[in-house]
């Protein structure tokens, strides 16, 4: 199983994710922004970060970049995408996903553990997660409240394509609480919280049983591989 | 080489924090005229030759598709260079 992470000029959470690849069992794949190549990944993660200096709108140069033409192409096909924060702005940016992110309503930059309410435990990333189970896991963001139209979001909440809400705390103005949505198929996610910061023990967030002992994002990346597998 | 002029606002019915931020700032220093301010965009893109029918075609396809997200943004405005407000041409897309 191999899972590639697309690095654009201005990401930050590349190595990120590429290690939480690692840990979850699978082998991380280094990409380039400005190659054609998927070199024959199962599977792709957009990382977090600041694409272009979030010029223009937050993700919106990076999903122009050249290896976006193979990422749509095998994003339609099936194959599972995650957009990690800037990763989720490239989806939304892309139309892989609906919706858009703008400028938290607080006007601040955020940065906290958050709990997630996973809604849907049935997409290629959450498929090792219980409908209505509560995780936390890193959120940081200046542009990270989400936003569409009412009938939009009539649309996916009553597709049940809401992937996590936030709990307790509205963090960024996303409306209804929305943390990460999924498209119809359930192959591509995007979120703005960060699973893979929550991986290993020790570098985790808080939980009750000890300091820096979360790992609820591990189950992200081990969703994909169990998907993967189970499909081959 | 003409300039034409392109302006993005943030759709009026969403939130627009950096406005908001703006209009406290010139409340606390005083201004308490201001009773709201919207941030947008202005882009200005030259071109060669003349802007002729096939120029403004492409160039409201990259303000509606590039430029702009129809999500959260309206193009309010397409400034040729002769002072065409295209607010009725953009909203045809």
């Amino acid at each position: 199983m191999r899972v590639g992470v697309i690095t654009f000029p201005g990401s930050l959470d590349d190595r990120d994710a590429q290690r939480a690849v690692r840990l979850a069992g699978a082998e991380p794949v280094a990409l380039w922004h400005g190659s054609h190549d998927l070199e024959g990944v199962d599977a792709l993660i957009l990382p977090g970060g600041f694409s272009y200096g979030d010029y223009l709108r937050c993700g919106a140069i990076a999903s122009l970049s050249p290896i976006m033409t193979e990422v749509v192409d095998a994003a339609n096909r099936g194959m599972p995408v995650l957009g990690i924060c800037n990763g989720f702005q490239m989806l939304a940016e892309a139309h892989l996903l609906e919706g858009g992110l703008i400028r938290n309503d607080h006007g601040s930059f955020i940065c906290r553990d958050q709990v997630l309410r996973v809604e849907n435990a049935s997409t290629d990333w959450t498929a090792e997660f219980e409908a209505g189970e509560q995780i936390t896991i890193p959120l940081k963001n200046g542009e990270g409240g989400f936003i569409a139209d009412d009938e939009t979001l009539d649309r996916l909440e009553g597709d049940g394509r809401v992937a996590f809400r936030y709990v307790d705390v509205n963090p960024n103005g996303s409306l209804r609480d929305i943390a990460g949505i999924t498209n119809a198929r359930g192959n591509v996610v995007g979120l703005m919280p960060h699973p893979e910061h929550a991986v290993e023990p020790g570098f985790g967030p808080d939980t009750a049983a000890a300091m820096r002992s979360g790992v609820d994002g591990l189950r992200f990346f081990t969703s994909v591989i169990q998907r993967t597998l189970a499909a081959a | 080489m003409p300039t034409i002029v392109v302006d993005v606002m943030p759709k009026p019915e969403l939130l627009d924090p950096q406005g908001k931020a703006v209009a406290g700032a010139l409340n606390r220093t005083g201004h308490s005229l201001v009773t709201g301010v919207r941030q947008g965009k202005r882009f200005e893109i030259t071109v060669d030759g003349p802007v002729d029918e096939a120029v403004r075609a492409e160039i409201r396809t990259i303000a509606e598709e590039i430029l702009s997200n129809s999500v959260i943004e309206d193009v309010v405005a397409i400034d040729f260079g002769d002072a065409e407000l295209a607010a009725d041409e953009t909203t045809e897309a």
